[in-house]
Parts: C-alpha cells; sequence; structure tokens
C-alpha cells in the first residue's frame, strides 16, 4: 500500500505576535512550523502503516512551499512517514488554492499510483481548507472531509465517520481514495530519537516546475483565477467599559444582564 | 468559459428534508448582489421529496428555484452534487454561485472549483460588486480575522465563494415576490457515486453548530475544572445559546475538540459571546473578532481579552457564572 501525505509550513502561531496598531500578524522572526492540523493527517497514515504489519506501506510526506519548507517534510519523517518531497520553485509562488492544487495533482499523478491520499483540514495560516479537496477532485478520487474516524480499511475499500453539523456520519468508497481528517481523529505522537535520527539522515528531495508538466499559466500568480484586491485593518481594540467584581459585585452583574439586555438575549430566559 | 449568463446563484442546503435556515441567509446576500447587477437571483436545490419546499425560497427573495428533485439526493454524496451542479452550471453559465461555509459548502465548492477551473473564496463574510467592473468583491477576514483581505475572480466564471453562516440576516418572508420553480433533471450517470452512505448519528450536545449560533458561552481555564463546564451549558441552555471553549480548555479534555474556538478551531461569528475566564490568545482572539458584542469575565487585569471586549468585568469567572445563572433564572421565575 503507498500513502500520499500532503503537508504545509505555516508560522508558528503560538510564537505569532499582533502589531498593536495595525492588527497585523508580525511575521518578522516568527517561527515556522508543521502545520498543526497536518499533524492529525500524518498521525492517521503512520497508524495505518503500523496497523498492517509485516504488509508493505509507503508514506511519502509532500510539502510546496520556499526552500526552507524542506524542514516539514523531515519533521514528517521523524513522526513515521517513509520520505519526504518538496515542490519548490520560484514559478509557483503566489499560487491561490486551485493553482496550488494543480501542482500538487500533478506531481501525485506522476508519483503515484498511491492507494489513499491525505491532507489537514486547512492550514492555520491561509485557513481555506479548499487545496485538499481540490487536489482529490483533480485526480478523479473519491472525498472524505471532515473525517473524525477510520472505522475500516481493507486493500480495496475504507470506511470513514465524518463530523458534521449535528452528528456524525459514515461513508465508504473504494480505493484510491482522498482523506481529509480533523483535530478529533488522533492524538499525534511526539517524534521519538529514532525517528529525528532517521529524518536527519534522510535526503529530501526537491521538484520543480521543469520536472511537472504544468504551462505558465497553469500554477503561481498567473495560474490563480482569484487575486487579493486590497487589505484592509479593522479596528481590533473595542473600547469597552471595564468593572472590577472587588469593586462592587453587583454593578458587574447589573452590566452583563443590561447587554444581554439590550440584544434581545433575556427574551429566551423568560 | 467564453459564454456569460447574467444570474446570481446561491446554492441551497438541505438537511433532513428541509431548506436550511443557511439557505434563506445566502439569499439575502443574493438579493443585494443581484440588485446591484439588475439581475435575477435564482436559488438551487438538490433534494429528495423537496419539490414542495422549493417556492418558499421564493418568498426568501429568490427569482427562480432551479430543483432537480431525485432520491439519490437523500443522503450526501459530493459526487453526484458536483456532476449535477456542473450541468446545470454549463446550462444556464450563472455570473456569481455561493454557498454556505458549512461542512457541505466547504467539501462542494472546493470540487466544483476545481473540477471547472474556475477561483474560489473561502468563508467570506462580505460580498459587494465592483461599481464599475461590477465584478464581485469577496471579503474574507485574513491571518487570522486581523486583516480583511477583498478579492476578485479574474476572468472566470461563475465567480464562486462561500460565505460565513450568520453574515447576514434572511429577509422577511414575503409571500407576494414572484418567482417560479423549474424542474431540472441530469443524466443517469451524473448521479452515479463512488461513495456509499452508510448512516447517521445525531449528537446530543447543547444548543446549534458553534458557527451557526447566535450567542456563545465560552470558557477557558480560568474555569478551574471540567466539572465547572456544566454550568457553561446550563447559562447556555437559559440563553438559547451554544457551549464553546478555548484550545487550553480543551487540551485539559474540558471540553470536546467540536468546541474549541480560534485559529486551531472553529471561528464564530455570534451577535453575543460571553468569554468566562478565557485569557484571549491572539489565536482564540482572531476565531471571535467577528463577533458583535464580547463579554469577558477574567481574573487577570491584564488579561489581552479585555482589549478586544465591548465589557470587562475583572472577577473571578465562576463566582460571576453561578450569579448570572441564580439571576436569570429568578427573572425567569418571575
Amino acid at each position: 500500500m503507498r500513502i500520499a501525505v500532503l503537508v504545509k509550513q505555516v508560522p508558528s502561531v503560538e510564537t505569532v505576535k499582533i502589531d498593536e496598531n495595525t492588527g497585523t500578524m508580525i511575521r518578522d522572526g516568527v517561527e515556522s512550523e508543521l502545520n498543526p492540523l497536518d499533524l492529525h493527517a500524518i498521525e492517521a497514515a503512520v497508524r495505518i502503516k503500523e496497523s498492517r504489519g509485516k504488509h508493505p506501506t509507503e508514506i511519502v510526506a509532500i510539502t510546496m512551499g520556499p526552500p526552507q519548507a524542506k524542514k516539514t517534510a523531515t519533521y514528517a519523517i521523524a513522526m513515521g512517514c517513509d520520505r519526504g518531497v518538496l515542490l519548490t520553485d520560484r514559478r509557483f509562488g503566489g499560487a491561490d488554492t486551485l493553482a496550488t492544487a494543480r501542482t500538487l495533482a500533478k506531481f501525485l499523478e506522476k508519483e503515484g499510483p498511491f492507494d489513499l491520499f491525505f491532507a489537514g483540514e486547512r492550514a492555520t495560516d491561509g485557513e481555506t481548507g479548499q487545496v485538499g479537496p481540490a487536489v482529490a477532485e483533480l485526480l478523479k478520487l473519491p472525498v472524505f472531509t471532515y473525517v473524525s474516524a477510520i472505522e475500516k480499511l481493507t486493500t480495496d475499500s475504507i470506511r470513514v465517520v465524518r463530523a458534521v453539523e449535528g452528528g456524525h456520519e459514515t461513508l465508504e468508497a473504494p480505493l484510491p481514495s482522498f482523506v481529509i481528517p480533523i483535530k478529533e481523529i488522533n492524538i499525534p505522537r511526539l517524534c521519538t530519537l529514532d525517528g529525528k535520527i532517521k529524518a536527519k539522515q534522510s535526503e529530501i528531495p526537491t521538484v520543480t516546475a521543469d520536472v511537472l508538466d504544468l504551462s505558465e499559466d497553469e500554477m503561481g500568480l498567473k495560474g490563480s483565477p482569484t487575486r487579493v484586491v486590497k487589505i484592509t485593518y479593522p479596528k481590533v481594540t473595542r473600547q469597552g467599559k471595564k468593572i472590577k467584581t472587588s469593586d462592587c459585585f453587583e454593578d458587574a452583574l447589573t452590566a452583563i444582564l443590561e447587554k444581554l439586555e439590550d440584544r434581545n438575549f433575556l427574551e429566551a430566559a423568560r | 468559459m467564453s459564454r456569460v449568463g447574467k444570474e446570481v446563484w446561491t446554492l441551497a442546503e438541505v438537511r433532513g428534508g428541509k431548506i436550511h435556515t443557511v439557505s434563506l441567509e445566502l439569499l439575502a446576500w443574493g438579493r443585494e448582489l443581484a440588485d446591484k447587477l439588475d439581475a435575477p437571483l435564482a436559488s438551487i436545490v438538490l433534494g429528495s421529496d423537496i419539490k414542495s419546499c422549493a417556492g418558499d425560497l421564493i418568498s426568501y427573495g429568490a427569482d427562480k428555484v432551479y430543483v432537480i428533485d431525485n432520491s439519490k439526493f437523500e443522503n450526501f454524496h459530493s459526487d453526484i452534487v458536483v456532476n449535477s451542479l456542473e450541468k446545470l452550471i454549463d446550462k444556464y453559465m450563472p455570473s456569481i454561485l455561493i454557498a454556505s461555509a458549512t461542512t457541505r459548502g466547504r467539501t462542494i465548492m472546493p470540487l466544483l472549483s476545481a473540477r471547472l477551473g474556475c477561483g474560489l473564496t473561502a468563508d467570506c463574510t462580505e460580498m459587494s460588486i465592483d461599481p464599475n467592473t461590477k465584478e464581485l468583491i469577496q471579503t474574507r477576514p485574513a491571518i487570522g480575522g486581523n486583516v480583511m483581505a477583498d478579492i476578485k475572480t479574474i476572468g472566470r466564471h461563475p465567480q464562486m465563494c462561500t460565505v460565513r453562516p450568520k453574515s447576514k440576516r434572511p429577509l422577511a418572508k414575503n409571500e407576494k415576490h414572484e418567482g417560479v420553480v423549474i424542474e431540472e433533471s441530469v443524466p443517469q450517470d451524473a448521479l452515479d457515486s463512488l461513495l456509499t452512505y452508510i448512516g447517521f448519528e445525531a449528537e446530543g450536545s447543547v444548543g446549534l453548530p458553534l458557527q451557526e449560533a447566535e450567542l456563545i458561552v465560552a470558557g477557558g481555564k480560568g474555569m478551574k475544572t471540567g466539572k465547572n463546564f456544566a454550568r457553561l451549558n446550563e447559562l447556555a441552555e437559559l440563553l438559547e445559546g451554544s457551549v464553546g471553549a478555548s484550545r487550553a480548555a480543551v487540551d485539559l479534555g474540558w471540553a470536546p475538540y467540536s468546541a474549541q474556538i480560534g485559529l486551531s478551531g472553529k471561528a464564530v461569528t455570534p451577535r453575543m459571546y460571553l468569554a468566562f475566564g478565557i485569557s484571549g490568545a491572539v489565536q482564540h482572539i482572531a476565531g471571535t473578532s467577528g463577533s458583535e458584542t464580547i463579554i469577558a469575565i477574567n481574573s487577570d487585569p491584564e488579561a489581552p481579552i479585555f482589549r478586544v471586549a465591548d465589557l470587562s468585568i475583572q472577577g473571578d469567572a465562576m463566582e460571576v457564572l453561578e450569579a448570572l445563572i441564580e439571576r436569570i433564572k429568578s427573572r425567569k421565575n418571575r
């Protein structure tokens, strides 16, 4: 069985600071990390490999980004993936979700066949959640989004549980399939020392646009049908009233009740 | 695509045999855009035994309703929906297509955009029409809600985006608004799915899904114990709201991940957000900045959440929570 896992490098949300004046993220000096939601995709793939025991399973972690995004693939190997690949090229720059998906799909086609594909729910920087499903569609695969559990996996089919509004639904599809898990699916492992050593010794090959059979207007900014035309900074600070309960508990309580009343939320409580 | 029609389309969402409210919110958006373009507004309904409800969409602003009524739509099969939408789009060439940013909309739209080679903008909180070019301006929060980005679709149709639930209220029902229901069908092969639907299990959580809630009562580390979260449920029930949690509270196992609000959880846009014992890490604030009113209760005078709150209460979260529940209960019994 061959499994592909798509991963992304993002600015580390833990270290992010906000510029008080503009309300924007200060990106300078911010560390990068593997998108936290991708960890669940990697973990799901590694658990499948483990559950298959002696049956051969290969997991390939694929990332796209600047040269330093190599680290992301290395981390995936430390968690238990077998190999990593970095798609990097200036011509990929400025890609929107569709152009990104095209580039990834092209590579997966070349590198395949795979039986199973994984991607994280969304990246914590772009927050679109669109690349995974778009790649699946370009590869004409059945796709499961918002997967909270893999119930059954055989060599030719998969059954998953999806977390949707108001409950969970169970679906099945033949392999190859594309699975997009959510955080609920598992608790990602920490990298072991062995894993880290293996990762350190692993070469991460890079793939450029020349290798992929893509025209200039299919990738990067040129291949992106969406454009950011304007950026505005909404005011984040609100000049709210502040009350200390130690001064007067009753005042604090009244203020909350007044706000609720004012917005018609106390109707429900009648 | 060379041919471009004029129509503005909204994708209605059918859940449990009924048209869900998010579809009416979309119509309110659609109406605004269609009026500015002087174009017809149409809603697409794919459902099973749904014909009788389709007309309702007209009273909420639709000029046309395209319906495909087929038992294949009883459960959600993403591939069948995408196949059918592709056929309809090919036939009518709408200028704009918007869907709700629900688990369904957020699944269907990226698939469709890849199929059509069109662009797609996720999670818009606002939309408008460029007065000069008549293009759709799709506005979404970026970098965790601290920046608003205006996005356009260049040279492709339809212009597509998903729209956050609750970003607009439905129009008042108007029985006099005139429109037509048009029955459509698609070839049999479009209705073949690779997916097999097995079943659905409803969840017994309090209130509406977080992204749809008008009022959210959320708790953080300041709740002190997981047990205290039951009190949040109580307040949420009294106020007919939903319960959310900070990442810290979820990591401590006090609340399920489905309740997590923030960058690595859900972004929410309620009319009222009550934060009990949440200090307000950047990533949490990013997921709540779209709230209309924020009330924060925290014992730390320096808690960052106070900077974004409309009302800040410096004090013990549990003490305030208990007192608030008592007070609201006594009002109820009055």
